[in-house]
């Protein structure tokens, strides 16, 4: 029997039969097409619509002004970031200064999140969760071995910081840029004796996130299993991303006006882009 | 391999000026003694792996491997590839910091206002010692702040307090890999952290 790809004309003919194949996880475009569009948003001003599978990851250059709606569809997604200034990629997300600036630990709606030149750089808008993390950082190569027998990029049970690594070549970044990273979804919390508490699920289905991009950003986002998940089985369920086109922060906007810090935060932002 | 400061030949001895930069060279096996030596002097400190700059300090790495954000004796400093740089041997202060960061100009300015941000700052002088290593801004890290207390509230509420030191306490450290230890002897004077008067710190490299 002949093999329906033993030639260039039928290789390109089974190649091309391929196209138009939906599966669960994957990105949709034209974004404008996509379905589970955010209440109030037109098909027009939509820039990003994607699923990321459990174990993957993905990445997005958004604009200014920019909203991103990330969903824990199944309620076991945890969702890591990275996040680089587009156009100056040595200012990244810090999560040192965004615990001490704001005076705590623990984002939520309304607080904001810092590059290390102190400027805001995201703001959470909209927030269903509650349980996000500063702390603990990304799941690596043996702490994925360690609990699930590998943790390489081509296995079954992938880790977040190599799926940052792959990430981050794509814009020219290396491992130095890897920096302390936020994972949303999955919580941490510190006892009085400075323990880490983590709450790694599952959770409810379908807590919602909305994030404003405030600055022209490279997002990175891996979607592993949290590195403190006490499970034993490789437990992480898809991360629906919706991104749409929107207006930055006004001079009224209650984030950029509710501390002294944030709205310094913001005109420092702003005074960025005043050229 | 020695194992305490008491028994150890002194192989380097310096006294780093109040708000300078410090970077120095340790050995596997070797043990680097941080003295505070006026008291509640925050001194900002990352280390990167000498034969392989890429490998440096994870305050996250670090901290999830203990389960907990304060350093105390006992606790090993992971570098972002999993791997102990450094462990603390010794310690006179109950727990140093690791979620505080670095201050910077930048930071600065929200922190207290656009007035501070010409003084000097602790990223300044880690880019000031790291530019003269071939290190830029893609190597700032989150680092560890010996000697400087930020408690965390239940609701999260956390900040940079008084501090538990006092004068002529140190932390002893032991290098686990030959490690490039950089060191910002934090000249802040907006905050607590260094009693809001910036002093000297005393470095012994021992083996």
């Amino acid at each position: 029997m002949t093999s329906s790809t033993a030639n260039p004309y039928a290789a390109r003919d089974h190649a091309r039969a391929q196209g138009g194949t939906r599966v669960d996880t994957m990105p949709l475009l034209p974004p404008a097409d996509a379905d589970h569009l955010p209440a109030g948003v037109t098909p027009q001003d939509m820039i990003w619509a994607e699923t990321v599978a459990g174990g993957g990851y993905t990445s997005k250059i958004v604009n200014r002004g920019a909203r991103i709606e990330l969903t824990d569809v199944d309620g076991d997604a945890c969702a890591s970031l990275l996040a680089f200034n587009a156009a100056l990629p040595t200012e990244r997300l810090n999560v040192a200064d965004t615990a001490k600036i704001q005076w705590n630990g623990y984002l939520g709606k309304d607080r904001f999140i810092l590059s290390d030149m102190g400027r805001v750089i995201l703001s959470i808008l909209e927030d269903e969760a509650g349980t996000h993390d500063i702390f603990s950082g990304a799941s690596n190569a043996a702490s994925n071995a360690r609990k699930y027998g590998d943790g390489a990029n081509y296995g079954t049970h992938p880790n977040a910081r190599d799926r940052f690594r792959i990430a981050v070549a794509k814009y020219g970044l290396g491992v130095k840029d890897i920096h302390p990273c936020i994972n949303f979804f999955k919580g941490v919390k510190i006892g009085t004796g400075g323990e880490m508490i983590p709450a790694t699920g599952p959770f409810p289905m379908g807590r919602r996130l909305v994030l404003r991009a405030e600055m022209d950003l490279i997002l990175i986002i891996a979607n592993c299993p949290h590195v403190l998940d006490p499970r034993e089985n490789y437990s992480v369920t898809p991360l629906r991303i919706r991104g749409w086109r929107g207006p930055v922060a006004p001079p009224s906007d209650a984030i950029r006006t509710g501390t002294p810090e944030g709205l310094r935060a913001f005109l420092n932002t702003e005074d960025y882009y005043a050229r | 391999m020695a194992d305490s400061t008491d028994t150890c030949r002194i192989v380097h001895d310096e006294t780093v000026p109040a708000r300078a930069p410090w970077m120095h060279d340790v050995k596997a096996g070797q043990i680097l003694k941080i003295i505070d030596l006026e008291g509640n002097q925050a001194v900002d400190f990352l280390l990167y792996s000498t034969g392989d700059d890429a490998e440096r300090y994870s305050a996250q790495d670090t901290m999830t491997a203990q389960g907990n954000i304060f350093l105390k004796t006992g606790s090993v400093l992971l570098s972002n590839e999993g791997r102990p740089m450094m462990r603390i041997i010794a310690s006179d202060v109950a727990y140093h910091d690791t979620i505080g960061g670095a201050c910077s100009c930048e930071s600065n300015t929200l922190r207290y206002g656009h007035h501070t941000k010409s003084q000097h700052a602790c990223v300044d002088n880690f880019l000031d010692a790291n530019s003269l290593a071939g290190r830029n801004k893609r190597d700032m890290v989150s680092n560890i702040n010996w000697f400087m207390n930020v408690p965390v509230e239940e609701d999260g509420t956390l900040g940079i307090v008084d501090g538990i030191s006092a004068p002529g306490l140190s932390v002893t450290l032991q290098a686990l890999m030959d490690v490039t230890v950089v060191v910002s002897n934090c000249p802040q004077i907006n905050n607590p952290c260094n009693g809001f008067n910036p002093t000297p710190v005393r470095m012994i490299v021992s083996e």
